[in-house]
């Protein structure tokens, strides 16, 4: 009888998804024992737990390793990547605690799912098989879709559970499909290793069978990412998660769409670039556009930063289409950008909020410049940043972005970018003259800000407008990263 | 005498420093109000320090040819961003302008702003860093941010402090300029690629990038989008319609800094970037630029007759204005181009004075109609002698300011286009006209409606005096300001005056 013997593995590479797993689980069971109405603590561990995989991500910049067959990688695009994860969930962390409090739903699961979360778009990140990439993505979405109904007792967010897991896996078929098309056209899923028989092939785009399975892997990913016209659920789901969930949605997640879009088709695919760069081309226009357009008529904030979250997966695409290193890491940038900018912003709709989802409207924000002015200066760093104005890092970014565009010779993709934006000023602007040029209309009676919120409203200003200002040091991380795919 | 490079960045961020220092005392006026007043007195005299010496710096040669200081520190390495500002003949009028305008916008606002005091003058602060940092920038990126920079106070001046449909105007504005300048920064992009193509090297200095050969289609592309940016904050008709609006409603600090600030910061792009990034494909446009300057004078003097509010009369009669100087860039010849630098400074005290004084009726009579003044002379003869003054000279009257700039322009351009000359000069007897009619409506005829109205104060007397001071100084001896000019004017143009 033959011996199994199991190869000598490296576990460097998932260590810090092995910590985070253990320490979600672990706090599962500590979960049981700590009376509620102390959940808090449990978001405290879970805080100290994602610094503390920071700091062993962060270890592994600069020293790739290859594990698990090839099939994981630790690489400066992966660890890139999972620093944003990071920083998004220790954000969201930050600002749940107020949040769910006051909902009345802080039950302490939600922190071991947002690690969960975590570890699953790490995988997708590091993934360099089609197989890891979607493991990793069934962990992040199944979680998700607990976290956006996580609020039982709301209706919204029943109905936003339930169509983020229906649409969700329709699309997750849609990718799996095009994984096993892929493999079938080329006999493996290694990505690599899809690349070299790719690149063998004397004309790849005559391969029916690659193609779709490009097609549908694109589609299962732009579902994702909330591109046009996979952006369906997107309003909805935003409207009615938990606020804290809304803003790590629109920031994790999409960056780990993105991480798995560009790994599988800079490296597996770049033989194909002529096709899918038309392809993300009109989805990039598409995107940007209907995500503008419809932001302009919405009165609830969180629908419209939902639609302008739409917007900004578009301007991300724009630097895909372009498909060149500028565009790969401006795409790194900004995802980095949009994750404190759009946290940011969260943060202060749940302070403006009431029991209920109540005040989420615009309207809401009036004479909010006056009454409570750190919060509102907060506020327009987070919304001019949005608005890609400088001195902010949205600016940086989106002039990374359309640099790209510019680059590879899409004038046009960069003139209706640029034109998409401009239009964007009008719906933040608004946000701004509620703030300081309306009177409230109520007295309102203001929420005390908690010491976390606080400390995430610091960390996404410092890091919406540092990068600003003095962006060298992060265009230089991002360079580097897009410097190995 | 040892200059520092230095004074430039100090030039630039003083005010903003000031805006920091004035934000921990924002609820106390009494506080804020000194402080804000020191700071921008000190950026006048540095101002004025810098014009004192100019010819001393002229002689010490720096790095650029016809600067008298240049700093340059990396900034973006990635992209090949750099931190260069740079003062010439040109810029250090504007700067001087720039400064003194503040003074005066910080002395008419000094009553007239009671609430949020505070932040009223942060915001001033803050814009006037962005205002010189948009006359100072070498850099093409650092340009638009200082470009972009601006506009945020003022959107947030016009929407707080304004009165009437401040909002919509506000907006109106803020999204105008925004269309414009996005376009422009793609343009910069695209020069910027095109030139690390060509040379390898990686840049948005102004100096390296006028050397890129561009193709005239390629030119013309990249010349629309900066001219479309300019032409809008010029304003050139027909992307004027945001002006009036703003104007209108903007508190009178608003308006002076818009006339007197905003309007020129699209002239001075024009002529620092526009030509000189694009001179063949400027060239082709001239036609264009002539046809939309003189319809602008046209059009603009023709709506001022018509208008019934006087800031919105004014603000018509600054489209026309600006048309002259449009028109002096458009010849592209040493002494239009003269006339349009000095027409510029004009303008800015000119209209900034006229912007004062309505202010100040306003804050009166609360009204600005024209149909409920009349009479003034008998009633407030200090405020209608200086309102007739500034009037004279916003028409262009010999040994006044504005005659000069206007009498530069169109000889310089009667050697380029007689038929552009000619067609703008009768935008001269239109001026005239409109004008004629406000003051004879206000200042003379019969008491309309009996409106209890204090005469001028102490400050604003002073502030008007002076005021009244430069518009003479500048028209009976504008020699030393054009001696400031000529030497960058004769190195933009490319020949001998």
């Amino acid at each position: 009888m033959d011996m199994i013997t199991i190869p000598a593995v490296n576990m460097t590479p998932i260590l810090p998804e092995i910590f985070l797993s253990v320490l979600a689980m672990a706090l599962l069971l500590i979960n049981v024992f700590i009376p509620s109405g102390q959940k808090s603590y449990l978001g405290y561990i879970s805080f100290v737990g994602v610094v503390a995989a920071g700091v062993l991500v962060g270890a592994g910049w600069g020293a790739p390793v290859e594990s698990f067959s090839g099939s994981v990688v630790q690489d400066n695009f992966a660890t890139f990547f999972k620093i944003i994860f990071l920083l998004s969930a220790g954000l969201a962390i930050l600002i749940s605690d107020q949040y769910m409090e006051r909902e009345g739903c802080n039950h302490g699961e939600l922190y071991p799912l947002i690690l969960f979360t975590v570890v699953g778009m790490m995988l997708m990140a590091a993934g360099t098989d089609l197989m890891t990439i979607f493991l990793g993505l069934e962990v992040m979405s199944v979680a998700l879709y607990v976290l956006a109904g996580f609020n039982r007792a709301n209706l919204k967010s029943n109905e936003a559970g339930l169509k983020y897991f229906l649409l969700g896996s329709f699309s997750t078929g849609f990718l799996l499909y095009g994984m096993a098309l892929t493999y079938g056209a080329t006999g493996t899923t290694r990505i690599a290793k899809i690349a070299a028989i790719v690149g063998q092939m004397t004309v790849p785009s005559a391969n029916i069978m690659l193609v779709a399975g490009m097609l549908l892997m694109l589609t299962g990913f732009a579902f994702k990412v909330a591109a046009a016209p996979f952006h369906m659920w997107t309003p909805d789901v935003y409207e009615g998660a938990p606020t804290p969930m809304t803003a790590f949605m629109s920031a994790g997640p999409k960056a780990a769409g993105f991480a798995a879009l560009l790994r599988i088709f800079l490296v597996a695919l770049p033989t194909l670039q002529v096709e899918w760069s038309q392809l993300l081309w009109v989805l990039a226009v598409l995107t940007m556009t209907v995500g503008n357009i419809t932001a302009l008529r919405q009165d609830n904030i969180k629908r419209m930063l939902a639609y302008s979250s739409i917007a900004h997966a578009g301007y991300a695409l724009v630097g895909f289409a372009a498909g060149n290193g500028t565009g790969a890491a401006g795409i790194l940038f900004y995802m980095l950008s949009y994750t404190f900018m759009n946290i940011g912003a969260f943060a202060v709709i749940i302070l403006i909020g009431k029991k209920g989802e109540a005040n989420g409207t615009v309207m809401d924000f009036a004479g909010l410049g006056f009454k409570q002015p750190a919060l509102a200066v907060a506020m327009s760093v987070f919304l001019f940043s949005l608005a890609g104005i400088p001195p902010t890092a949205g600016f940086i970014g989106k002039f990374y972005l359309f640099s790209s565009a510019v680059q590879k010779g899409y004038i046009w993709l960069a003139v209706i970018g640029v034109l998409n934006s401009a239009a964007s000023v009008y719906y933040y602007l608004r946000v701004m003259v509620y703030m300081y040029m309306k009177e409230p209309t109520e007295d309102f009676e203001w929420t005390r800000i908690t010491p976390p919120i606080a400390l995430s409203l610091l960390i996404s200003v410092a890091g919406t407008l540092i990068p600003g200002i003095v962006p060298s040091v992060i265009l230089q991380f991002a360079e580097q990263a897009v410097k190995l795919i | 005498m040892m200059a520092d490079p230095h004074l430039l960045t100090i030039l630039v961020f003083f005010p903003l420093a000031g805006c920091l220092l004035v934000l921990p005392v924002w609820k106390r006026p009494a506080a804020a109000r000194p402080l804000a007043l020191g700071v921008m007195t000190g950026e006048l005299l540095l101002a004025l320090w810098l014009y004192a010496s100019w010819q001393g710096l002229a002689a010490l040669k720096p790095i650029l040819p016809g600067y008298l200081l240049v700093e340059d520190a990396p900034w973006i390495g990635a992209f090949g961003i750099r931190y260069t500002l740079g003062l010439d003949g040109i810029s250090l009028l504007m700067v001087m302008l720039t400064a003194f305008s503040f003074c005066v916008a910080l002395a008419v606002s000094w009553r007239a702003i009671g609430e949020k005091v505070g932040l009223f003058l942060a915001l001033l602060l803050a814009m006037e860093t962005g205002i010189m940092g948009v006359f100072l920038a070498l850099d093409l990126a650092l340009f638009y941010l200082f470009w972009e920079v601006m506009l945020i106070p003022m959107f947030f001046l016009i929407g707080i402090w304004g009165h009437g449909r401040h909002i919509y105007s506000t907006v109106k504005f803020f999204l105008f300029t925004m269309f414009g300048s996005l376009l422009m920064l793609l343009a910069i992009i695209a020069l910027h690629l095109l030139h690390a193509q060509q040379s390898g090297v990686a840049t948005f200095g102004l100096h390296q990038l006028i050397a890129t050969r561009l193709p005239a289609g390629t030119q013309l592309w990249l010349f629309g989008a900066f001219f479309l940016a300019f032409a809008i904050k010029f304003p050139l008709f027909p992307l004027h319609t945001w002006l009036p609006d703003a104007h209108t409603d903007a508190p009178t600090a608003g308006s002076v800094i818009l006339a007197g600030l905003l309007l020129k910061t699209g002239s001075y792009g024009l002529l620092r970037f526009g030509y000189p990034l694009f001179p063949q494909a400027a060239q082709t446009l001239t036609p264009l630029f002539y046809t939309l300057a003189i319809a602008g004078i046209i059009y603009a003097s023709l709506v001022a007759f018509a208008q019934e509010d006087m800031k919105r009369l004014i603000a018509y009669s600054s489209i026309g204005h600006m048309g002259y100087v449009a028109i002096g860039i458009a010849a592209w010849q040493p002494v239009a181009l003269s006339g349009s630098i000095i027409q510029m400074a004009n303008h800015g005290v000119t209209t900034g004075a006229l912007f004062a004084m309505v202010g100040m009726l306003d804050e009166r009579a609360h009204t600005r109609e024209i149909g409920a003044f009349g009479g003034l002379w008998g009633k407030i003869p200090l405020w209608s002698f200086f309102f007739l003054l500034f009037s004279m000279a916003s028409v262009g009257l010999p040994g006044l300011n504005n005659f000069v700039g206007e009498f530069l322009v169109l000889s310089g351009t009667f050697t380029k286009s007689p038929l552009a000359a000619g067609l703008a000069f009768t935008g001269i007897v239109l001026t005239l006209v409109y004008t004629v009619r406000l003051v004879q409506e206000v200042v003379f005829q019969t008491e309309r409606k009996p409106l209890p109205l204090a005469d001028l104060d102490r400050r604003e007397i002073c502030l008007l005096a002076l005021l009244a001071l430069l518009v003479i100084l500048m028209g009976v001896h504008p020699a030393p300001l054009l001696d400031l000019i000529h030497g960058p004017v004769k190195i933009l143009v490319g020949g001998a005056p």
